[in-house]
């Protein structure tokens, strides 16, 4: 019953597929992998507009969208309706295109930021036998993709002739340039001890079980490192708080999309979203074992059930995070990715190189365990008093 | 399948595209995107010939685009350095008249 | 010839050539990116995985990036005088012509007209991995180095010239 259940949107779509001629079946198999992905993204965006106001509401001490529900009846569903009218109002507002604008360019960019976000689902595996592409190159086709965005920033700014959208642009050019690199690397490290670039080879590789817990990488030194150095860095490469810079309102407006109005802003709205979940997807294949179970008593939960349980409490945590961390000026973002984050992330490579060629037998695991917890929290204890005494006492210039 | 020739054709093309716009174009930039180009067009004759090579276990096509790009990407970044700090000297990309070599 | 190669090579040598014939410096950058991706996508089409997503990951991702910020900070996007040829523009096409006619006619007489292509091998990103790190270690080495210097040649070179007077 649980395999049946597991397996269930495989069966679906071989029960599917199998009822056309043979010639139609290469093309409907693909049709059939890709439209639940258009679906199930999309939704999961327009619902977490909602959850996100909400939490942010709550986190805020206030309530948060509570009112639209279904349209034409009295039916509010606490205010789940509101996406409903947010999608309406994006599609009937006027498009507003600046007379100096690069109309071409300017067309183009919200289009080119979506294409990539949802190239980069392709490869990432949903559940047990439920991945869309199996590249043996996955990990890399990620990258490629996700670094394929920066430049459809560039087209927006550039091309609405705004300084402030031109500023936003190249400020989050430079942020995502410049956290790229410890993602990169943060993944190495993973790709290193599994020794392949295959994403369901990776979660393979964490489907083990001693005992009851499983072989998650998060569960050992550099993973858990490798995990924290990975999610700081897709927050800023996701423009989310508390790296929202490139778009902060109270302070360049709002960055690169300023000159967008209408259903162009709702595509660079959803762009951002979309890549928000994708490399949370791909961190909770990295590290948090895709959609295996954590102990294997739970193993009879579907496995795409795991996968999205991981993605939504992931969602949940940036919310959070938004609500609670104040934003980070320009110059201490950058000082933070290349004199931090990237030491960190190489000095986590070379611990990693330490724990795979090690070996596993009685009480060693402990000292080995212990030795590269070590080697990772004295660096970064030695790192973080040496920031803080750069940054020291705050002055408020104006307000004494 | 596409026969090989094709490949090598579209690359030649390519190749003297870049060709045109580095022997024409005044703008340092432009002249670097045409060195880009041509170089790009030799690796895609690399990959092509390793594809429809009798032998491709031995990788060396793809072996020579991959130290290609890298090197690509060194002289880019090379290059426009000095374009900046040309431009930061004499005002201009305009490779006619950077011509003075006293500062 | 197959569709999707036509349609690939279409869009590769056009796009190309919009690169290297526009007026706005901009507008050339961002056709160099159809250019490099469509290059990609013959590597796929080659069978070659690895080679195309490192070329979107460095020209598109890196390369392009770096080009579209010396344009702004040399102020190049600013409209310039109409004419950007060099007064040898004739010169350069005739030159670049007779390369291509050189190229065809040695193409199309030599023998590779006749090859036909092997089955697809199974390329995985091991076997390129192991290769490098036996047989072409040495130059991988020397890539690493040949790196380095580059960048920190790219950082002094670009670096504000200290005034001599303060």
């Amino acid at each position: 019953m649980a395999e049946q259940l597991d397996q269930l949107f495989v069966h679906l779509k071989h029960w599917l597929v199998g009822h056309l001629p043979d010639a139609w079946q290469p093309l409907a198999s693909i049709l059939l992998s890709i439209t639940p992905v258009l679906m199930v993204f999309p939704g999961l965006f327009a619902l977490t507009t909602v959850i996100e106001r909400k939490g942010l509401g709550r986190i805020q001490n206030r309530r948060g969208p509570n009112r639209v529900g279904i349209p034409l009846t009295n039916i509010r569903l606490a205010g789940f309706g509101q996406f409903i009218a947010d999608g309406i109002k994006a599609l009937i507002k006027e498009d507003v295109v600046p007379r100096a604008a690069d109309k071409v360019v300017h067309f183009l960019a919200p289009i080119a930021l979506v294409v990539p976000v949802l190239l980069a689902y392709s490869v990432l595996p949903f559940g047990r036998n439920m991945v869309p592409l199996d590249l043996d190159a996955g990990v890399l086709f990620f990258f490629a993709v996700g670094s394929a965005t920066e430049l459809c920033l560039f087209m927006a700014g550039w091309s609405s002739h705004n300084k402030y959208s031109l500023l936003g642009a190249m400020r989050a050019i430079a942020q995502m340039i410049s956290y790229e690199l410890p993602l990169i690397l943060s993944g190495v490290a993973v790709i290193m001890v599994t020794g392949t670039l295959s994403l369901p080879k990776i979660v393979e590789a964490q489907n083990v079980y001693t005992g009851t817990i499983a072989h998650w990488h998060v569960f050992t030194p550099w993973g858990l490192a490798g995990f924290i150095l990975f999610f700081i860095s897709s927050l800023a490469e996701a423009n989310r708080s508390p790296f929202d810079m490139p778009e902060a309102e109270s302070e360049i407006i709002a960055g690169y999309f300023v000159e967008y109005s209408g259903f162009k802003f709702a595509l660079f709205f959803l762009g951002e979203y979309l890549g928000l979940f994708a490399v949370a997807g791909f961190g909770i294949t990295l590290f948090l074992g895709g959609w295996t179970a954590p102990f294997s008593w739970l193993t009879w939960i579907p496995s795409w059930a795991w996968f999205m349980g991981k993605l939504v409490t992931m969602i949940a945590i940036y919310i959070w995070i938004r609500g609670t961390v104040p934003r980070l000026r320009a110059d201490q973002l950058m000082n933070f990715a290349w004199k931090f984050m990237l030491p960190m992330a190489l000095l986590n490579i070379v611990v990693t190189g330490l724990w795979h060629f090690t070996e596993l037998a009685g009480w060693n695991i402990v000292v080995r365990w212990l030795v590269c917890a070590g080697i990772l929290i004295v660096p970064y204890l030695l790192l973080g008093r040496a920031f803080k005494a750069k940054v020291g006492q705050r002055e408020y210039r104006y307000a004494s | 399948m596409t026969p090989l020739h094709h490949y090598l054709l579209l690359s030649a093309l390519l190749f003297c595209i870049g060709l045109v716009g580095a022997l024409t174009r005044r703008n340092a930039i432009l002249v670097l995107i045409g060195i880009e180009l041509m170089l790009n067009a030799a690796n895609l004759n690399f990959i092509a010939f390793w594809r429809y090579s009798p032998n491709p276990e031995a990788l060396h096509g793809v072996m020579f685009v991959i130290f290609a790009i890298a090197i690509a990407a060194a002289e880019a970044a090379v290059g426009l350095a000095l374009i900046i700090a040309i431009y930061r000297h004499y005002k201009t990309t305009n490779l006619d008249q950077v011509d003075s070599m006293k500062g | 010839m197959t569709l999707p190669f036509a349609i690939i090579a279409g869009l590769t040598v056009g796009s190309a050539i919009a690169a290297m014939s526009l007026r706005n410096l901009v507008h050339c950058a961002l056709s160099l990116v159809v250019t490099f991706a469509g290059l990609a996508a013959l590597f796929l089409q080659l069978n070659a995985q690895f080679v195309g997503f490192a070329q979107v990951l460095v020209y598109v991702g890196a390369v392009a990036i770096l080009i579209v910020f010396a344009i702004l900070l040399t102020r190049s996007a600013e409209p310039g005088p109409p004419a950007s040829m060099t007064t040898g523009a004739g010169w350069g096409i005739g030159i670049a012509v007779a390369a291509f006619l050189a190229m065809a006619g040695a193409v199309t007489s030599s023998v590779v007209m006749q090859r036909t292509a092997p089955p697809p091998s199974d390329l995985t990103v091991r076997a390129i991995g192991h290769k490098l790190m036996t047989d072409y270690v040495l130059p991988l080495e020397v890539i690493g180095l040949l790196l380095t210097a580059a960048m920190i040649g790219a950082v002094i070179i670009a670096m504000q010239e200290r005034k001599s007077k303060p």
